[in-house]
């Protein structure tokens, strides 16, 4: 599966488009993290905890993404954009979304 | 008396703020400075397409994430600020090392997974938290390219660090 925010993958072209695939996760931090992070805004510097946070949740949405895919049957899927909403403090939705297309070599 | 307390906390906090914060950016802006002269040789470009010269190959993903706070001191400045308007030159520097920090995260997950070009890198910047407590997450994303055979020594004027030209290619000016 190749995955890219690429439109033209180089040697490659698109055999068949099958439409937009998404995978999308809604995550909070733990409590204690949490006062952690407000502790740590007196001093500012790097949050982390939530940095993780959004790590672990970006992977969880493009890992949802690329499910979606092969069960359409896609090999790729490009031109993925990323959206992130805070929905409420330390929470936070996290977005993939791309084309589901199949490649062949060119 | 508690109306002192809480100014002197107030002060405290600030004072606090303003040392640590001011000390917490120096250093990062150390830490920065000598990651980006090691991560030279990967090559990083906003733009659209592969270059011309790169053919088949391996492409994938690449992203680099951070989230930054503003200290106590900061995020009174800038409240201060509102009231006035203009420029707030306290965020700045906290945005912009944010930026510069995703932007080595990039590059390291890119030459991590043996990348050496990243194209299409796009910006994302979300408030995930606002008020006195300020958490702004800032994320990098583009695709890496892999040059695969023949392809490596077409590359290499572009993506390596052996020629002289290519050095003033990647030495930022």
């Amino acid at each position: 599966m190749i995955v890219s925010n690429l439109e033209i993958i180089p040697g490659r072209r698109v055999a068949s488009h099958l439409g937009m695939v998404q995978g999308s996760t809604v995550r909070a931090k733990h409590v204690g993290k949490d006062i952690f992070a407000s502790l740590k805004n007196i001093v500012g510097g790097e949050l982390k905890g939530y940095t993780e946070l959004m790590q672990e949740a970006r992977e969880e949405a493009i890992e949802r993404m690329t499910r979606e895919a092969e069960s359409v049957g896609a090999n790729a899927i490009l031109n993925v954009r990323f959206a992130t909403t805070s929905i409420t403090m330390g929470a936070a939705e996290i977005l993939a979304y791309g084309s589901a297309v199949k490649l062949e070599e060119a | 008396m508690g109306q002192f307390l809480d100014l002197a906390l107030f002060l405290l906090l600030l004072a606090i703020g303003y040392v640590a914060g001011h000390a917490i950016e120096q250093r990062h802006y150390a830490s920065i400075r000598r990651r980006e002269r090691r991560y030279r040789d990967v090559l990083a470009f906003p733009m659209r397409f592969a270059p011309d010269s790169v053919t088949a190959q391996q492409a994938f993903l690449v992203h680099g994430t951070v989230v930054v706070s503003a200290d106590y001191f900061k995020t009174f400045v800038a409240g201060l600020r509102n009231l006035f308007g203009g420029r707030f030159r306290s965020y700045e520097t906290l945005l912009e090392r944010a930026r510069r920090e995703a932007v080595l995260r990039l590059k390291q997950d890119a030459r991590a997974r043996g990348a050496r070009l990243v194209v299409c890198v796009r910006f994302e910047t979300t408030t995930i938290a606002s008020g006195w407590a300020p958490a702004i997450e800032v994320l990098a994303y583009g695709t890496a390219l892999v040059p695969l055979g023949a392809d490596a020594r077409a590359l290499a004027p572009i993506a390596g660090h052996e020629t002289a030209a290519s050095r003033s290619i990647s030495r930022p000016v």
